[in-house]
């Protein structure tokens, strides 16, 4: 089969698009690290890492530099493949989830288009003819399925680096998080089923298309207003255990358990992968919520100037990635049997009667 | 089979990953090695269920059996901390001359389906690359109108299984473990006719739980 023109084009789009969004995926736990610690520190009446760099900006890359000279210690008695394979499984999934983020709409006229293909026309000879832009890697007809198949392989990770430690505290951080992420991991898709109701579709560009609009003018369609703020709230909650954070941050409780799960993970590149991963998780429960119950890109003059579209859609995931930082300034831990209790005899039937009430909406109004 | 040489590419590195990660469910000793090749198996199927358009099954499959049923197992494995699995291949011998004539059968029936069914036509694919038949709505609806006796069938099935393991793990108090242990004994002769040694491990625990 002969390579045509317009498989080129859309092979350097898609490879473009991929490293765009790796690029905002892999920066998130760079910013995240440093706007968490100072903000922690806010709350804290602290200074925070102030030292490097400007306002101490430069402590996360130094931080890689670290992670990456340091010696990389294997413990004897561990499982050597298994140790070196559960990062791996962490981030790979992790990352894979980023094609489907839906960061705009559809057929946006590409700005500077005329001067693009020149450009690459003088320096390839290839004869590009690009004017339109979709803002998202790939719509897929089973997105949403896709990011929760995604999130429930991250169990492995954990599970596999507990384990494969071979020591009493990685064991049982393990062991706590693979039952608290099953646990968590039904309420947080049976409080999507509300919005697929309504929306009917599994596609999270035709889900964020089916919240534009507004009731009166002022109420924004979003799902989230619309019969859903109990999924809402189910999701967030549910959204913030399975990513294993504070007040849910069991599998790393110091207290008790020194580091949880990575406790044999010395500061290497290992560790680093583990750390990169939860917070890509973060990211993609906080872009799930976005689309899902926030509208995705949609907000004032998007119709208009489409490219802000993406401004909006982050600006909504930062909100959700501040939330973390809040909540872990705010919040003890939960004992463990709390923390099932609360899981499986209060979340679940709320989530089971959300879906109740949503098909019961549906049935009367649509 | 498929039309892009890219496909073919990616058919052929899931597929064999998957024959990679089956030969080492065979050949492991170490259970968690076993569990680790059967998940390997489920994703790489589920990559060549997207290459034949199935998204939704692809989905499904990596939620389900990779997402949840193999979770766990890992779970218990790493619970009860399981280190190596015996030989146990001097137990069942007949099962040496059953296991491969099994393994034709199956390979025949593979053969058959691929030469009896036939591939899409091209025409069934619509303009954006996708399957009509791939997609979560044209599944629920064959689901739920041509398929919905047997899809009832196999959740009342399923319901079945779930009120009897609920059954099996409830705390019994000691009047219901009493007529329990009452019924395995008076069954115990009926057992031993049929299988002397496996009546002779039933009976001490019930004559204990009877009394």
């Amino acid at each position: 089969m002969p390579i045509d023109q317009q498989s080129i084009q859309l092979f350097i789009g898609l490879v473009l698009k991929i490293s765009i969004v790796f690029v905002i995926a892999l920066m998130s736990p760079v910013s995240m690290n440093y706007i968490e610690r100072r903000m922690l520190a806010l709350m804290q009446m602290r200074l925070g890492p102030n030292r490097t760099g400007p306002f101490g900006m430069l402590q996360s890359l130094a931080d890689g530099i670290k992670f990456a000279f340091k010696e990389d210690i294997i413990p004897m008695a561990a499982n050597k493949w298994l140790y070196i394979f559960a990062p791996v499984v962490a981030v790979v999934p992790a990352f894979m989830a980023t094609i489907v983020y839906p960061l705009g709409p559809k057929d946006v006229p590409l700005p500077f288009a005329a001067t693009i293909n020149s450009v690459v026309n003088s320096l390839t000879g290839l004869q590009l003819n690009l004017s339109k832009v979709d803002l998202h890697v790939t719509s897929f007809n089973v997105g949403l399925l896709y990011i929760l198949a995604l999130t429930s392989l991250g169990v492995y990770a954990i599970a596999l680096a507990g384990w494969s430690s071979n020591s009493k505290f990685s064991l049982l951080g393990g062991l706590r998080s693979s039952a608290q992420m099953i646990s968590y991991e039904l309420s947080l898709s049976l409080s999507l089923v509300g919005v697929l109701i309504q929306a009917g579709t599994v596609d999270l560009y035709k889900i964020v298309e089916s919240q534009q609009g507004a009731y009166f003018g002022f109420i924004p369609k979003w799902y989230i207003f619309v019969f859903q703020p109990l999924g809402f709230m189910i999701y967030l909650i549910s959204a913030i255990a399975e990513t294993n954070r504070t007040p849910f941050d069991l599998p790393e409780a110091e207290t008790e358990l020194v580091g949880g799960f990575h406790t044999e993970y010395s500061s290497s590149l290992k560790f680093a992968m583990l750390f990169m991963a939860e917070y890509v998780n973060m990211l993609t429960v906080s872009v799930l919520a976005t689309t899902m119950f926030l509208g995705g890109w949609s907000g004032p003059f998007v119709s208009d100037f489409p490219l802000l579209a993406p401004v909006y859609f982050l600006g909504k995931v930062a909100i959700f990635m501040f939330l973390y930082i809040w909540l872990r300034g705010t919040l003890p831990r939960l004992r463990y049997d709390q923390l099932m209790n609360f899981g499986w005899k209060f979340l679940l039937p709320a989530a089971l009667l959300n879906i109740f009430i949503s098909a019961t909406i549906a049935l009367l109004a649509y | 089979m498929f039309e892009l040489p890219v496909q073919q590419l990616v058919f052929l590195f899931l597929a064999s990953i998957a024959i990679f990660a089956a030969f080492n469910v065979i050949l492991q000793r170490n259970p968690i090695y076993t569990a680790l090749g059967l998940i390997g198996v489920m994703c790489s199927l589920a990559g060549t269920y997207l290459l034949l358009s199935a998204q939704f099954v692809a989905a499904m499959q990596v939620i389900v059996y990779a997402g949840a049923i193999m979770v766990l197992f890992v779970f218990v494995i790493m619970l009860l901390n399981v280190r190596r699995e015996e030989s146990r291949l001097d137990k069942g011998k007949y099962l040496k001359i059953v296991a491969p004539l099994l393994f034709v059968a199956l390979l025949a029936e593979v053969f058959y389906v691929a030469k009896a069914v036939p591939n899409p036509p091209a025409s069934a694919i619509a303009a954006d690359g996708v399957h009509p038949y791939g997609t979560i709505e044209s599944i629920g609806e064959a689901m739920f109108s041509t398929y919905l006796f047997p899809f009832e069938a196999t959740s009342v099935l399923i319901l079945m299984a779930m009120v009897g393991a609920l059954f099996l793990a409830k705390k019994r108090t000691t009047q219901e473990a009493e007529t329990l242990g009452q019924m395995i004994l008076e069954m115990t002769p009926r057992i031993s006719a049929a299988d002397s040694s496996t009546a002779e491990k039933i009976e001490e625990p019930a004559r204990k739980i009877a009394a």
